[in-house]
């Protein structure tokens, strides 16, 4: 029991750090849309993710998941996931939207209040993936609702998520290369 | 002077119940063997809520929409009436311990209502379980209450927390029974561990998560608020009404300095419990609960009684 | 003025109001518009000056007694005796007909064509005049007359909507229980007499001296059942459930708020008033009887999803605190300590007073809605806030009022009573010291249950979606209904908010009781707005409590709207449904959401489910094609208590229905020995 105690205080050798010096070349891939940069000063410091799973293979999610362990520990930085999308500022739709799906994520999207950023997670989310042109998926996000921002994988890393994800609220939208 | 206190004492609660939370979010991080968020977090989450839109359900009432204010403004007089660092103010109008209990349960009706408003199935069962546990926790709570008012005589709570410095050696064993007690109707009415888990995304086992699922933007953030502010005067009673020890009996600045750090001090070693017990203790099946409160119920029953035997 | 309009006349001209009343609207029968005009004009006429005539004794008048023996029958003299007491509860049943009258004015718009409203006017008016008379009389004999027409013309009133077979069933069920009611606070009367030599208050009084004890607590018994079936005490209950729903919802908040109050008058009267001294154990049967009726009516009111039934078994656990109060009263008295006596009867009154308004109140806006939607159960309603606001606002303010929160009158006699009950545990030994500490638990638990149930009915009733169609035909009351209840919610608000100086007033009208005539009362009749307790034991001022919320949700409103959140805007979406459309049958209902409660409790409450499947193939039982479920709880009064009575009684009847074997020459024979016994016995 001691021994478990006195881990505390050897967290910090865990945890994974994530150097600044990497994200400066980080090129973000953005999907469309633009976010205005105050929405995004209003993000810094909080950010509440909703997950929305839109008929996914369950890989990208086990990785949002691992970004709660204590390795890669997203909370430090202020960014915890939800239950609800009245709560959240920012939905990571994982999976190809599967045609029974589509209506849901639509009124996610729509329950979500403004302002708001949409990500799409994994390649299936940005432009289908693996099931892409089947006929019981639509082909990506952007098909069924606005998406701002896309995270390639599949899955991404958690360290790949956790760094878009911190890019995605540095960076102003001008600079951003579109797809 | 005077004017600096009641000022003090209006908006302490408010500004520091959010560090609170903080606190014992921070304690379970780092029991986790994470980092977690500063203990400043959620004051940022406030923040960035008031800023944000709502969407309102179309088949909600004025009773979702006012809930939220009416919710927050029953923690602000609670607040500013219980005796937080001084006992010398002497509030006879609503320094009262029943005034308190029922006063808080304005804020559980509304809550309740709030849930059940928009006809979601999760607001429903999230009163349900809610109110149960509140009825419940109410014999427990006027019971540890009545047995800190045996001993001094009265209820008024600030006469309480002044004359409780005097009595605590003879009637020892009677106040930490109480306390006991006391401490279970805290976690069952904060929605702590073993009654609630405050940061579960399953519906199935959410009591008063499941009633704010349908606030957004300002509306959440004075609900979170509030249910912070709740958790600071259980903690702030706790602490001054069983173990006043320091508490500034007269107005002179040391003694108010004094009384204000042995406050900080007394919550932090609880928010310190709360947090350990939510470490280590697993969420209570819910028919499990009855029987945990039942337990409070007899235990300040027993500290009644046993009040008058010494 | 004031001297004309306290005074015997002013006392006749209050009855005559409800006599012109009744025989008047019996006049109109022909004309329904015409009756139901001249009825509750007069009520509400008769009403006001109720009100005006009691405030006159409670703030200054002296009592006033009548006696007038009449020629025909030695023991009966109609006399009466108007003391503060009396005048307190002439004042509650004033105030409560003045709200249902005018209810009425409307509300009886739906009896028109099916039933004849004359008649309904002339049971009304002698209801009335029947519990008025039953709160002033001072003879025993006069006394029962009154009672009985009190209990006939509600008999009648309860039975007024007779093509429903359930209520006249229910109008029986009344019928027998107040009878036997009765019959045991005649015995309790005979006993008076033949021990004390009159049936007449005042005498008896005096002479409470020559009872022996045990003949004493023999009266106690017999007064406690026949005063408590009255009341509604657990176990003497089960009509109370049965008739108030049954009656119309103003005459249901006259039976609810009032006409169960004057057996608690009268318990006060016979227990506190007529047979002082008095022994301890009668003041801990009380406060057991208070506990157990608290507790077990808002447990059987968590069960009930007809709305009316649950109010009326919210009548018995409100009974049931009024008892807690009476009890310690009792036991303060029978310990010598008078102050503190004074100050649980003057809880248990206040308690009195605030359950006949928000009980009216909440009876009232639940005929509204009963009107509207033609149905009365919970589970059928559903989203009716948005159809009818108003009325859902004054459902709301008597849901707070019966929870005790403040600043409603409810919260204040509560705290009364707490503090009457906290002074007991401070002062007794350890025995009577358990029973108060159960008793302050059992209210307080009934207290976090009533809030429960109210949730329950409100959130039922009024929020979310309709549950089925008939609802959404459902307009807001019309302007008399909602002038009823908005006059019943203002009430309440303002006996919360002004709880010090009515607190006050009500502790004179307790120290104003012959047994307390000797206490001096300087030091506790502190008239100001702070109710305070005995021995400095705490106070609570319901006018600062009042302002400090009031700006408080102003001041948070102010900032959050206007200074922190200025450009946000509001959205109107759907409710999550986490992408499946939401049916109304998605939404907790009334039954689901008592049912933790219930199963934590099914010790006591005993439920039981019976479920029945019905299949398309009855020999492969693969596919059903129906299910029937049916929860209920058990009656465990009928099956354990009177059942067993009813068949011991009908077995001591058959055995003894031997007699009359129908031969005439055994007549003759009883007739002989029937002689000779009597000249024996009269040597």
């Amino acid at each position: 029991m001691i021994r478990l105690l006195l881990k505390i205080f050897k967290t910090k050798n865990n945890i994974i750090q994530t150097p600044f010096t990497d994200r400066d070349g980080l090129e973000i891939l953005a999907l469309g849309n633009k976010i205005q940069d105050k929405v995004k000063r209003l993000f810094k410091g909080s950010l509440a993710i909703r997950q929305v799973s839109a008929g996914s293979d369950n890989a990208c999610e086990q990785e949002l998941v691992a970004l709660g362990n204590s390795f890669y520990d997203v909370e430090r930085f202020g960014i915890h996931f939800v239950a609800s999308p009245k709560h959240a500022d920012m939905l990571m739709v994982t999976g190809p939207v599967t045609r029974n799906m589509a209506e849901a994520v639509r009124r996610a999207y729509e329950a979500t209040p403004d302002p708001k950023i949409i990500v799409a997670v994994g390649d299936d989310a940005i432009n289908g993936g693996i099931f892409k042109g089947s006929y019981a998926v639509l082909d990506g996000v952007d098909k069924v609702i606005p998406t701002h921002y896309g995270i390639p994988g599949d899955p991404p890393s958690p360290k790949t998520i956790l760094t878009h994800l911190l890019r995605i609220l540095e960076m102003s939208d001008d600079k951003i290369q579109k797809n | 002077m005077t004017i600096i206190i009641w000022i003090l004492q209006i908006i302490f609660i408010p500004l520091l119940s959010p560090l609170c939370v903080g606190i014992i979010r921070k304690i379970k991080a780092k029991l986790q063997n994470r980092q977690g968020a500063s203990i400043f977090q959620p004051y940022q989450d406030l923040r960035k809520l008031m800023y944000k839109d709502e969407v309102i359900s179309r088949d909600a009432s004025w009773i979702f929409k006012c809930a939220p204010f009416i919710i927050f403004a029953v923690t602000i007089v609670i607040g500013a009436s219980i005796p937080l660092f001084t006992s010398f103010l002497k509030n006879n109008l609503t320094g009262d311990l029943l005034t308190v209990v029922y006063t808080l349960a304005i804020g559980t009706f509304f809550l309740a209502l709030a849930g059940m408003d928009t006809g979601s199935a999760f607001g429903g069962f999230g009163s349900s379980r809610e109110m149960t546990v509140s009825a419940l926790a109410e014999g427990g709570f006027v019971l540890a209450f009545f047995t800190v008012a045996l001993i001094t005589g009265t209820t008024n709570l600030f006469v309480i927390a002044d004359a409780g410095t005097l009595l605590a050696t003879q009637f020892f064993l009677p106040a930490i029974l109480a306390f006991i007690g006391f401490f279970i109707i805290l976690l069952a009415e904060t929605g702590r561990f073993p009654f609630d888990n405050p940061a579960t995304h399953l519906e199935l086992t959410m009591i008063h998560e499941a009633m704010i699922l349908e606030y957004s933007g300002k509306r959440l953030a004075l609900m979170e608020w509030a249910a912070a502010n709740k958790f600071l005067i259980f903690a702030v009673l706790g602490a001054n009404l069983f173990f006043p020890y320091g508490i500034a009996q007269s107005l002179s600045l040391g003694a108010i300095v004094l009384g204000i750090v042995v406050l900080l001090l007394k919550v932090f070693i609880l928010c310190l419990l709360v947090g350990f017990i939510e470490s280590t203790m697993a969420k209570f099946r819910f028919f499990r609960l009855p029987d945990l409160l039942i337990t409070s119920f007899i235990l300040s029953a027993v500290a009644i009684l046993l009040i008058q035997i010494l | 003025m004031i001297n004309n309009i306290v005074s015997q006349t002013g006392f006749f001209s209050l009855l005559l109001f409800y006599v012109v009343g009744a025989f008047g609207s019996l006049l109109f029968k022909k004309s329904d518009k015409m009756a139901n005009i001249w009825q509750n004009i007069f009520a509400s006429f008769g009403s006001l000056w109720g009100i005006f005539f009691s405030l006159g004794i409670l703030l200054v008048g002296p009592d006033i007694s009548f006696s007038a023996s009449s020629l025909i029958f030695p023991l009966l003299s109609f006399s009466f005796y108007i003391d503060k007491l009396s005048a307190f509860f002439i004042f509650i049943i004033s105030l409560i007909s003045l709200f249902c009258s005018i209810y009425g004015l409307g509300y009886l718009k739906h009896y028109y064509k099916k039933y004849s409203i004359g008649m309904l006017g002339f049971f009304y008016h002698l209801f009335i005049a029947g519990m008025l008379l039953v709160v002033s009389s001072s003879n025993g004999l006069f006394f029962l007359i009154v009672w009985e027409i009190m209990s006939l013309a509600s008999y009648f009133l309860v039975v007024y909507d007779r093509n429903d077979e359930n209520n006249v069933k229910a109008g029986f069920i009344y019928l027998v229980m107040t009878h036997i009611g009765t019959a045991f606070i005649i015995l309790a009367f005979l006993l008076l007499y033949r021990f004390t030599g009159s049936l007449d208050f005042e005498f008896i009084k005096a002479s409470a001296g020559l009872i022996p004890s045990a003949v004493k607590n023999a009266i106690f018994i017999l007064a406690l059942v026949g005063f408590g079936t009255k009341a509604g005490i657990i176990p003497f209950h089960i009509w109370l459930p049965a008739a108030h729903p049954a009656a119309p919802s103003h005459v249901s908040a006259l039976m609810s708020g009032v006409m169960i109050k004057t057996g608690i008058y009268m318990m006060i009267r016979v227990l506190f008033d007529l047979l002082q001294p008095i022994p301890l154990w009668w003041g801990v049967t009380v406060l057991i009887i208070g506990i157990v009726s608290a507790l077990l009516g808002v447990l059987y009111a968590l069960t009930e999803h007809d709305i009316k039934k649950l109010l009326a078994y919210h009548s018995i656990e409100n009974i049931g605190i009024i008892l807690l109060g009476l009890g310690s009263a009792l036991i303060f008295s029978a310990l010598g300590n008078q102050v503190l006596a004074i100050f649980g009867l003057a809880a248990s009154l206040f308690h009195v007073l605030n359950h006949a308004t928000f009980k009216s109140l909440l009876f009232l806006s639940a005929g509204s809605v009963i009107n509207q939607t033609h149905t009365r159960n919970m589970e059928e309603y559903g989203g009716l806030i948005k159809y009818m606001p108003l009325t859902a606002l004054f459902f709301l303010i008597g849901s707070m009022a019966i929870s005790a929160l403040p600043p409603f009158n409810g919260f204040f006699s509560e705290w009364l009573t707490f503090q009457a009950l906290l002074q007991g545990i401070m002062s007794a030994d350890i025995l009577l010291k358990s029973t108060f500490v159960l008793a302050v638990g059992s209210l307080a638990i009934t207290g976090g249950l009533a809030l429960t149930c109210f949730v329950k009915a409100f959130g039922a009733i009024f929020l979310a979606r309709p549950r089925s169609s008939e609802v959404t035909h459902a307009k807001d009351s019309s302007f008399t209904l909602s002038l009823g209840m908005g006059i019943a919610a203002t009430t309440c608000l303002l006996f919360g908010v002004f709880s010090g100086y009515v607190g006050s007033l009500i502790l004179k009208i307790s120290a104003s009781l012959n047994v307390f005539r000797e206490v001096s009362l300087t030091n506790i009749l502190v008239s100001n707005s702070n109710l305070n307790a005995p021995n400095g034991s705490g106070s609570v001022s319901a006018p600062a409590l009042f302002i400090f919320f009031v700006l408080a949700i102003a001041i948070v409103i102010f900032v959050v709207r206007f200074m922190i959140n200025r450009q946000q805007k509001i959205k109107i979406g759907a409710t999550w449904d986490c992408g499946v459309d939401l049916t109304p049958r998605m939404e907790i209902t009334a039954t689901g959401f008592a049912r933790s409660i219930l199963l934590i409790f099914s010790g006591i409450l005993k439920p039981s489910i019976q479920s029945e499947i019905e299949y398309h193939d009855s020999e492969s039982r693969y596919l059903p094609k129906s299910r029937t479920v049916n929860m209920s709880v058990k009656d465990i009064y009928q099956t354990y208590f009177y059942q067993p009575i009813t068949k011991l009684v009908t077995y001591l009847s058959l055995r003894i229905k031997m007699i009359q074997s129908g031969n005439i020459n055994t007549y003759v024979f009883y007739i002989l020995i029937a002689m000779v016994l009597a000249l024996f016995l009269s040597q």
